[in-house]
């Protein structure tokens, strides 16, 4: 019989903070909009020899606000440290990071799936961007290269310091999330929160927000001493540089039967940092690591520690808007509104009051709330969210919602004198012209003078061209 | 001969139109063309006639702005600097240009002061004599068989043999105060943050300190008070106002002011001429209705071990960044000595030794912080010796790397804990070789250094004391 097993995924997730400067210099932080590479340098971002970091305040603050939001404690007394490793994209040989007290620690994120706690969450600073790229090409002549050190169809690596010491927040969990499903559903959490924060745009694709988990399986059945097995897995592996939610789950549901599999068989998996191919929809081995890497850490001597202060730490409290949970839950006592569907609409604290304004607008116009941000949600009703104004918005609401009865004979008649009287058009919906449909739901409404629901009439139309397609054929 | 002149002197004379700058900044370079061949203190002499014709333009408006308005001065080669190449007097750098001026060059040309050239030193502040360098070994005008001690060999060597007014040193563990001493010139470590570090190749970040070599402590006390002060690049530079320290320096009492002297430091290792010296300095001081005291130091040896885990530690951090990636040359030009320090330093940061090395190296320094402090209550400054031997000969050290250590023992206590000290002449050995004084402080309380220091210079006349050349 086969072993069964708890999966056992802690998650690091990355944030760039979306500051105006960098997080150590005054550089522009902007690095996806810069129109060419290498424009946000100075010498404390490229490493220059006698450059020196001078932490930014803003960076600092956005950490300590997103520790608060997911109910961390705070370091009042905190520092910075040096992480070494040899990479081309670290200038100094070692990144400005926080070892042993980060900024804030001991935090939490409900899923629906069970509490996930948060070991710390810390500041640090990204790296440059490498480039691989082959000379003559488009993204090597963009970059002005000198051609004069390089020949025609040489492979080479370029690279964009533009990133390099953007600020970088790092939330680490504790190992508590048991399925793939969780892990996203975390991560989603995380990234509305830092949104709604205005901390960090998270934009996946670009990099802005990377995710990363750590997954291992523990066995549950032959406890015969009937003690749950509560100690973690001898091996971890590191799922790596996933950019999308869908690939996060789907990596973790990949890892999770390919390590099943290894343990079945009696072995233990190996160590290691793995990527996810998309296409393929595999896990695949990145880097083995033989030994523990030693990053050598110590105190960063060109910043002195940083005392949060009362009096800081209270000014950060009091600019941090109503909780994002608190909110959504409010809003579905008072008006019915379900969270999902108020994180889909909202994503930042404006939007919030913006839309909790329209929800006493619905309200007062006796529409039912519920249902309104339910057509919102599946865009079944076209307005401008936080442009239109509320009055607008009702309106379309009333009328929209306020239809003609129509038999089903009757409307299957009128459809079906409609589209005998115009076989072209039926013919160009058939060939896939799928615009013409509201040619169709026009000339219906407009013979039978009245207003009716527009899903429906289309659903009638659709019916009656493939009865006659049938017949034809 | 100008450059006798102090800073104050030069200024009178440029604005009263008696010489001008450019007679200044010619003297210089007859100097310089006279002894460099033989000193070897110069990495970089900027361009004789560019600097020439900066001191015509400068002459054409003679501004009584800044008391460094027109002067010339050199820069260890640790300081970066826009146009002008800086090795750190090592070809690992090869000929780095740097896109920016380091803040204290920047200050300086600011106040219209003249830069006319880089200074050897020390490859990356590692050594004590001026030896560990790429450029060839800076040699003693008092005696060109010896060393001029380091890492800021070259700058004490060209105002002792008066090549420029002042120069800008760094110091790390004594790399100002040892090269003054045996070159016979004055010179301040400054309190840590004083004077911003931005710009200096870093050594080891937690010591490194920016500070004036000059001919006399007035010379220093000019200086600093348009190099100090809070610098938005540097974090750790301190926001503490900058006195004024000329006027300080001529009107405040010393009187009653307490000395420490402390018998760890006048122990065994300590050369017998260098200890009559400083004997005769406290009568100095005594004349001076100076208090001298009587303290202990129990810690002192401690200094050394600290000194040397903290700073390695750091240095191997600091260049890091000299990957071979981006700099003129590979790590395997890096000299035995750097390369050494280097090691030493990842060995005490690594997992598993870490604790061992480096921590226990950080609760030490904690350790001798509270030792100066207690030191400091007792008596308001420490008068010690700069170095326990007098200048060396030119390849004494190369193969005892433990023996070059120390040459510091006397120096690097100073720079874990923060507090500034002014190494200025005291005496000649029997040998004609200068022997250096340091007057240890409170943090800040360099204005009180400088009114001991020059207080005590115009009592004697050591430090006009210049080589023969």
């Amino acid at each position: 019989m086969k072993e069964s097993y708890t999966t056992i995924i802690g998650m690091e997730i990355h944030a760039e903070v979306k500051t105006s400067s960098k997080m150590f210099c005054g550089c522009k932080n902007d690095p996806f909009h810069a129109p060419k590479p290498n424009i946000y340098t100075c010498p404390v971002c490229l490493g220059l020899p006698g450059a020196l970091p001078v932490p930014n305040k803003k960076a600092i603050e956005a950490t300590i606000t997103l520790g608060l939001a997911l109910g961390c404690k705070i370091n009042m007394l905190s520092k910075f440290d040096r992480k070494h490793y040899f990479y081309p994209d670290l200038p100094k040989g070692y990144q400005i990071s926080q070892y042993d007290i980060p900024f804030c620690y001991d935090g939490i994120v409900q899923t629906s799936e069970g509490t996930v706690r948060i070991r710390r969450v810390h500041l640090e600073e990204d790296t440059a961007k490498l480039m691989h790229s082959t000379i003559n090409n488009e993204a090597f002549d963009s970059a002005q290269p000198r051609p004069e050190l390089t020949s025609k169809g040489e492979h080479v690596t370029l690279i964009d310091f533009n990133r390099s010491g953007v600020p970088l927040i790092e939330v680490v969990t504790e190992p508590d999330i048991h399925s793939a499903s969780q892990a996203k559903e975390y991560a989603k959490k995380l990234r509305q929160i830092i949104r709604y924060l205005g901390i960090a745009e998270c934009d996946m694709e670009q990099g802005g927000m990377r995710l990363e988990a750590n997954i291992s399986l523990r066995g549950i059945r032959n406890q015969e001493s009937g003690i749950r097995n509560q100690e973690l897995p001898p091996y971890k592996v590191e799922l790596k540089n996933i950019n999308s939610f869908r690939f996060l789950e789907k990596g973790i549901a990949y890892e999770v039967a390919r390590q099943a599999e290894i343990l079945d068989a009696g072995k233990t998996p190996i160590q290691e940092t793995r990527g996810y191919d998309a296409e393929k929809q595999i896990t695949f081995t990145q880097r083995v690591k033989e030994t523990a890497e030693d990053y050598r850490y110590f105190p960063e001597p060109d910043i002195p520690p940083i005392r949060v202060g009362h009096t800081w730490l209270s000014a950060i409290q009091r600019a941090m808007p109503e909780p994002m949970d608190g909110v959504f839950s409010r809003w579905q006592k008072q008006y019915g509104v379900l969270p999902e569907y108020a994180g889909q609409l909202c994503e930042k604290p404006e939007q919030a009051t913006w839309l909790e304004g329209l929800f006493q607008a619905f309200d007062a116009a006796g529409l039912a709330v519920g249902m309104c941000v339910n057509f919102l949600v599946h865009k079944r009703i076209q307005v401008n969210l936080f442009s239109d104004s509320y009055e607008t918005i009702c309106n379309t609401f009333q009328q929209a919602t306020q239809l003609d009865d129509v038999s089903d004979d009757e409307l299957n008649r009128v459809v079906s004198e409609v589209v005998l009287q115009n076989p072209k058009i039926a013919a160009q919906y058939t060939s896939g012209k799928t615009q013409v449909m509201n040619f169709f739901i026009g000339q219906v409404m407009k013979r039978m003078q009245k207003k009716l629901d527009a899903k429906k009439v289309e659903r009638a139309v659709k019916k009656i061209i493939a009865q006659q397609n049938h017949e034809l054929s | 001969m100008l450059l006798d002149k102090t800073i104050q002197e030069l200024h009178k004379g440029l604005v009263n139109k008696e010489f001008s700058v450019f007679d200044i900044v010619k003297e210089c370079y007859d100097h310089i063309e006279q002894s460099q061949r033989k000193l070897n203190a110069f990495i970089t002499v900027v361009d004789k006639d560019a600097a020439l014709k900066q001191a015509m333009e400068k002459d054409k408006a003679i501004s009584s702005s800044s008391l460094l308005y027109g002067i010339p001065f050199v820069l260890k080669d640790t300081y970066v600097s826009r146009g002008i190449r800086t090795t750190c007097a090592s070809r690992v750098l090869g000929d780095f240009i740097s896109p920016y001026n380091a803040t204290v060059l920047q200050k300086l040309l600011d106040a219209g002061a003249i830069l006319i050239g880089k200074m050897n030193m020390d490859a990356w502040g590692h050594g004590a004599t001026s030896e560990n360098t790429d450029f060839g070994p800076v040699r003693n005008p008092w005696d060109a068989t010896r060393v001029a001690g380091g890492s800021s060999g070259g700058c004490a060597v060209a105002i002792a043999a008066r090549m420029a007014v002042f120069a800008i040193g760094e110091d790390t563990g004594g790399s100002i105060r040892n090269p003054a001493a045996w070159c016979n010139i004055t010179g301040l470590k400054v309190t840590y943050g004083r004077v911003s570090r931005y710009g200096c190749i870093a050594y080891a970040s937690s010591f490194d300190t920016v500070g004036p070599m000059a001919k006399t402590a007035e010379d220093c006390a000019v200086i600093l008070g348009v190099i100090a002060g809070k610098d938005p690049y540097d974090a750790t530079s301190s926001s503490n106002d900058v006195p004024d320290y000329v006027n300080i320096m001529q009107t405040k009492k010393v009187k009653n002011v307490v000395i420490g002297i402390s018998k760890e430091f006048y122990g065994d290792g300590l050369d017998s001429d260098i200890r009559q010296a400083i004997f005769d300095a406290q009568k100095v001081f005594k004349d001076m209705g100076v208090i001298i005291k009587d303290i202990s130091m129990p810690l002192f040896d401690y200094g050394i071990p600290v000194y040397y885990l903290i700073g390695p530690s750091e240095t191997s951090s600091n260049l890091a960044r000299y990957d071979g990636v981006r700099y003129g040359n590979r790590r395997d030009y890096f000299t035995e000595e750097t390369t050494r320090r280097i090691m030493m330093g990842t060995h005490a940061l690594s997992t598993g030794y870490y604790d061992e090395y480096y921590r226990k190296a950080q609760k030490a320094r904690t350790l001798f912080i509270k030792e100066y402090e207690k030191m400091l209550s007792v008596c308001d400054v420490v008068l010690m010796p700069v170095t326990p031997t007098h200048a060396t000969k030119i390849g004494e050290f190369a193969n005892d790397p433990l023996k070059n250590l120390l040459v510091d023992v006397y120096t690097v206590s100073q720079n874990p804990v923060g507090v500034p000290s002014l190494a200025l002449p005291c005496g000649f050995s029997q040998s004609k070789l200068p022997i250096g004084m340091q007057i240890v402080g409170k943090m800040f309380s360099e204005d009180l250094l400088f009114a001991l220091g020059h207080q005590y210079q115009s009592r004697t006349n050591w430090h006009t004391q210049k080589p023969s050349l």
